[in-house]
Formats: C-alpha cells, structure tokens, sequence
C-alpha cells in the first residue's frame, strides 16, 4: 500500500513538475511581447489595453477556470482597484508602484470578504451575487461624488514617474513597459500557483467538490484564498488602467466590463492561464480592426465573429492543424510543447 | 520560424516608422480627429454631431487655407478610457490636428492630460458639464451648459406666476447641475421648490417619481433628463393624470430634443422648455441648414447635438482661416478665443476667457406646425454666458 501511495505521489510531483516547465510557446508569446516595444512603437497604447484586459481575464481564470466559480460580477474588483489607484495617487502618494500594491490590497480585501457571499449557494445564485456586488458597487461610485466625482469621473489626478524614474511619455511606452512588466509577473506568480498542490486541489474541487470533500481537500478555504488572489489580481489591472490613463469614472465598475471579460475568457479558453492572454489580444485587435473600419456597426462584426467561434466550437479551431498531414502535425506538437532541457522527442 | 516572424514584424515597423518620418506630402492636409459615442446608450448622440459635422463640410467645401480638411472618426462607445486612448492615438500615429465630438462629459474629461500634454486643441461638441473647458487650456466648447440653459427656465417660470415647483432631474453629473441652478435662480427670484426628486440613471421607470410629484401639486414640475429617455417621460406624465391636475411640464430642452420628438406624439404637446437651438429656429441661415441637414441624412431631422457638431467645425475652419494654414495647436486655440458668427441657432461668439460658448437662449413650446411637432421659440435671452464661470 505504501508503494501505491509513494507511487501516486511520485506521479502527482511528476505533474506538478512538468507543468511547471517553461514551454517554447510561451517564451516566444514573451519575447514578441517584448519586442513589441521595439517593433510596434505606433501600437503602444492598443498593446497597452492588451497587458490590462490579459491581466484582468487571468484574473477571473483563476476563480473560474480553476476553482469552477462563475462570475457576472468580477468588474467589481478591477473597478475597486482603479479607484483606489486613483485616490491614492490623488490624497497620498502619486508613485505608480505604491499604488499598485494599494490597490491589490483594498481589491483583495474586497474579495476576501465577498468569497464568503460567493461561498453560499451555487452557480445560478453566485451568478447574482457577482453581479449584484458590481452593481452596488457602481453606484456607490456615483453616488459618492464628494470622493469619487460622481457620473463625472475622478479627473486631476497625477500620476508620478515610475519609482521616481520613468514619466509616462505621450506615445504610451512607458505605460506599455509598465504595464507587461507587471503582466509578467502577476503571471508568473499564477503559474507556479495553479501547478503547485494548491493549484491541483482547486482543480480537483472544480471537477467534484463532494469527492474533494471526501479526500480531505478543505474547499472553503481554498476558495476563499484563490478569490481574494484573483481579487487582488484584478485590482491590479485596474490600477494599471488608472495609472496608464490618469482617469477614473463610474464605467471601470460597469457590467459591460464584466461581460467583456467574460468574453474575452471564452475566446481565449478557460482553464489555462494563457487563454486570458490570447482572448484579450485576439478581442482587442479584433475590436480596434473593425472600429476603425466601421465606427458604427463595428458590434455586429463581433457578434458575428462570436457565434462562429462558438458555432465551430473553440476546440476545433485549436486543432486548425487537424487537416494537415499526420508526420507535420506530430511536429507542429512537439515544437508546441517543447521545453528547455528536454529533447524534442521525449516531449509529449 | 519566430525569427522570421519578427524580421517580418520588424521591416513592417521600419516602413510605418519611415512613413511618419516624411511629412512632405502630409502638410497639405489638416486632420481632425472625430471622437464620438457611435454604439452603445449614446449611440444617437453621435449620430447627430456626425451628421452635423459633415453636414458643414459638405456646405462649405473641404478645403481650407490651401489645406484638405480629412476627417478622422473614431467611435469610443461611450467608455471613457477608450475616449482617452482613442484621443492619443489619434495624435501620435495619425498626427490630428485637432481633437472634437466628446458625447458625455466624463469622455471629454479624461483627454484634458493628453490634449494639454500634446498641445492639440479640442472641441467639445455635445458634453454640457460647466467645469471641461476649465480641465484644460486647449478645450474650446461649441454646444453649451446646463446652467446656461436652466437659469433661464427659473427667470421664465417667475415672470409667468409660478411660485411652486417640483425638480425631477436624472441622477448624474448634468442632473445635478440643471437641479442645482434652477433652483438657486428660482429662489432667489422668491419662488419656492417643495419637493427635489433625483431620478437613477439606470432605472428608467418615472411612474414612482411622478407620484411623489402630484401629490405635493406644485404649479410645475421642472425637468432634466438625458436626450432619449424624453419620450417614455411625456407618456408616463400623461398617464399619471399630471397634466390635468394642472401641473405644468417645464424644463431644459434635452427632454424635447427635436431628434424624438415627433415620436413623442400628443403628450408633448404644450411643454416649455429652454434650449440653444430647435429646428424650427427662424432664420434664413437655419432653414439652408435643416434642408442641407435632411438631404444628407434621410429622414433625420438636425437636433441641439447636430447643431453642436456643426458649430464646431465653423470654429476650426474660421481659426485656420485665421491663422493663415498654421496647424500650429497654440495658435489654433487663441484663434478660435473671441470667435464671434452667425450660426444657424443664432448669433454665438467664443468667450475669449472661458473658452465656452456665449449664445442665445430660447424659450419654446412644442405645437403642431403643419403636422409634425416642433419647439416652436417665443422668448429669447440675449447673449448667455456660462453663469458658472461668469460668477452669478
């Protein structure tokens, strides 16, 4: 019993071990990331609301592409965090960093404390109660206008150099570097995360929270713990969207925003941290290309765009491949999840 | 494979970097960088100022100066840090020259840091909170104020023996304006406000509200709400028996804008209201702008916005005009200070301090002129001024 129980072990510290490997993709999604700011100098600013919408849809990844939870409501704590970012730069301190670290810690205190609402009832219920928390938060943020300006927005703030150092620049470089900097990070922090024993037992908790329960996986608290992380994540876009613009209004808090990410989650794929990174840059592109080319009925190009994604099915369109010969297709694959100290044919 | 992915990327970079680095041919053009709510709630706001705008360029040519006017439009969907990145690309990657539209005020807002950093003067066309034009020095404003034209209502309403009245205004920055200055006008000239109901942006259902104002049974009920909510407001006020309980419907004129009010039907029928322009102004220079109006856009009928839009692009023409073809962004803006024209609501000039437009205002009430309704103007206030800025 003791072997099948070192061997179980073995295999679960095997997993862990090989999802924490870098892949190849993922080092090249980085690097052009990087090169971007080289390569792309005119695009700053769309690449800019790329590294925030990314962040914020890793963010509602992990509530619920790992831990299963849905959420209509998840503005509620990029909004929080675009405020405080905003306040704080305006009343304490204008260093954009400082104010990043206030706002994860007023978002993620706001999730801690709406996880336990979250906790009760299920998928319909929590539905409403996302949504609902947004909701009065949204007008909360209007009817405070003495604090927050009101329907107006909270205008005048100013935001300082980065670390004293770096002053936002009107071509958005710095606000790019900035922002993928801390894209960069954040993911990097969820990576290890999700493939740490913490990670799995969220998974195990998504696919069945009764036989979680029955192997002793302590689902309140992990789900109290990954809410108020993804919280705090959020808030964190929002700050980067508060420090990048030096604007606030009620809209940050808006369900449209909450919807978008929702969208942007499901283009992307749920469930890997990545799916947040390509939906936002696949949505944002696709949103800017057609709104340039059609101020106006831009909307109906996404939604059509929409109902073929789910029409085909996501999965299909991942396996583009599928008609390709069989030798290049195994190829393509091997590249795909090669990773660094492993020989191309030991990857699986 | 990436390697060439990215030498591809790099020369495509190369040849865009190369591109803005020559200016020869580009001086010939003045670009303007049109940035307006075209979906979304504000979707008809952004209609009108568009149709305005071109509606002026399609009246007086597109060249100005020995320059091409290109125009630039750009649709922010009502959300402001789109506005705001809309604002700065447009400046960095397609080098406008000037800025205009803005549907709301929190839009316009959150460009004033880029158009101060940049020097790119911009014109607000539709956004009516008083403070913009004080966010930054490069704002000028071609629609108007919500004080400017509240006031108005408040000195009419006493002239004509109304001692009390009932608020309802919309919930958000322009309500609270339109609210805060009737009031202050109307009190001052010893009238009385017994009840001051606030109505959510988002809850568009008046029935309760409307209550409350009958029962207090004031003289009149003053009225603000945003363009487009008008019409469901003039049903449910007729439901609600307040017209035969000889409550009065007075108010600014967004709840008749001309864009809806034919649609409003009866109900609308005898509403006072004040305003900068109605369609049915009567001057030589408004029916040449209706008729240009309705031939370029079917069935569309020009409203305070579109009016907007077309004032705004009178004042870029006459600063180029102006500045003999300098693009300069300083140099624009202190032309277009103490602009003074015949528009098609009337006489408007641009306050040299304020940068806010100094205009007529109308009072109008809404009659059946030849089978369509219309705001049909009987009283005019000379020579308005913001009364925010102006100290009243």
């Amino acid at each position: 019993m003791s072997g099948a129980r070192s061997e179980a072990r073995d295999r679960a510290t095997e997993q862990l071990r090989r999802g924490n490997a870098w892949r190849l993709y993922e080092i090249a999604l980085w690097i052009a990331a990087a090169a971007a700011i080289f390569v792309l100098p005119s695009k700053m600013l769309l690449l800019t609301e790329i590294a925030i919408t990314a962040l914020f849809a890793i963010s509602l990844d992990l509530v619920l592409g790992y831990a299963g939870i849905v959420s209509l409501g998840h503005a509620a704590f990029f909004g929080l965090g675009a405020y405080a970012a905003g306040l704080f730069a305006k009343h304490v301190f204008a260093e954009p960093v400082t104010g990043l670290f206030a706002a994860a810690v007023v978002s993620g205190l706001a999730g801690f404390a709406a996880s336990f609402l979250v906790l009760r009832g299920s998928d319909l219920t929590r539905l409403m109660t996302t949504l609902g928390i947004a909701l009065m938060l949204a007008e909360l943020a209007n009817q405070l206008a003495w604090a927050t300006g009101g329907a107006d927005g909270l205008s005048g703030i100013t935001i300082g150099p980065i670390l004293g150092v770096f002053a936002f620049d009107l071509w958005g470089r710095t606000g790019y570097v900035y922002s993928l900097a801390a894209l960069f990070i954040l993911t990097f922090v969820a990576r290890h995360l999700v493939n740490s024993s913490f990670g799995l037992s969220l998974r195990a908790i998504k696919a069945n929270p009764v036989r979680a329960a029955m192997v002793a996986i302590p689902a309140r608290n992990r789900i109290i713990v990954i809410y108020t992380v993804a919280a705090a994540y959020a808030g964190v876009a929002g700050a980067l969207l508060t420090h990048t613009t030096s604007f606030v209004s009620p809209d940050v808090l808006a369900f449209h925003r909450s919807a978008d990410v929702l969208l942007v989650l499901v283009i992307g794929g749920v469930g890997y941290l990545y799916g947040g990174i390509v939906g936002a840059v696949i949505f944002t592109v696709l949103r800017d290309w057609l709104s340039v080319s059609t101020p106006q009925y831009w909307m109906f190009w996404i939604g059509l765009i929409l109902i073929a994604i789910v029409l085909i099915g996501r999965e299909r369109i991942a396996r583009w491949d599928s008609f390709l010969p069989a030798s290049l297709q195994l190829g393509i694959k091997r590249l795909a999840t090669w990773r660094p100290g492993a020989t191309l044919r030991e990857s699986r | 494979m990436i390697a060439r992915r990215s030498l591809i990327a790099l020369s495509a970079g190369l040849v865009m970097s190369a591109g803005l680095g020559l200016p020869s041919w580009a001086e010939e053009t003045f670009k303007v960088g049109l940035i307006l709510p075209m979906t979304g709630p504000f979707a008809s706001t952004g209609r009108q100022v568009e149709a305005g705008v071109k509606a002026y360029i399609a009246a007086h040519g597109d060249t100005v100066a020995g320059k091409k006017i290109e125009l630039v439009v750009r649709d922010d969907a009502g959300t402001a840090d789109q506005t705001r990145r809309i604002a700065q690309e447009l400046i960095v990657n397609e080098k406008v020259n000037t800025l205009a539209g803005f549907g709301l005020t929190p839009l316009a807002l959150s460009v004033a840091p880029v158009i101060t950093q940049a020097k790119v003067p911009a014109v607000v066309m539709a956004a009516a909170t008083s403070s913009i034009t004080q966010a930054s020095e490069y704002f000028i404003r071609t629609s108007g104020t919500l004080p400017q034209y509240s006031v108005p209502v408040a000195t009419w309403a006493h002239e004509n023996n109304i001692t009390k009245v009932v608020t309802l205004v919309t919930d958000y920055g322009p309500g609270i304006d339109a609210e805060t200055w009737f009031t202050k006008e109307f009190k001052a000239k010893g009238g009385e406000v017994v009840e001051a109901v606030r109505v959510p942006l988002q809850n568009p259902d008046f029935a309760p509200f409307l209550q409350r104002v009958r029962d207090a049974k004031p003289d009149a009920v003053f009225v603000f709400l945003p363009s487009g909510v008008g019409s469901l407001f003039m049903k449910q006020f007729v439901d609600r028996g307040l017209a035969e309980a000889g409550i009065k419907l007075i108010g600014t004129g967004d709840i008749t804008d001309d864009d809806i009010l034919n649609g409003m039907g009866k109900p609308a029928l005898g509403t006072i209201t004040a305003h900068f322009y109605a369609a049915a102004h009567d001057s030589p220079e408004n029916a040449a702008f209706v008729k240009a109006f309705k031939d370029a856009n079917k069935d569309m009928r020009p409203n305070f916005m579109a009016m907007g839009g077309y004032d705004g692009m009178h004042a870029i023409y006459a600063a180029l005009e102006a500045t003999k073809g300098d693009a300069d962004g300083a140099a624009l803006i202190k032309a277009m200070k103490g602009l003074a024209w015949t528009s098609p609501r009337g006489p408007i000039s641009i306050d040299p301090e304020t940068r806010d437009i100094i205009q007529n205002i109308y009072m109008r009430e809404v009659k059946d002129v030849n089978g369509e309704l219309q705001n049909v103007e009987f009283k005019t206030f000379k020579d308005v001024k913001d009364p925010v800025k102006s100290g009243q």
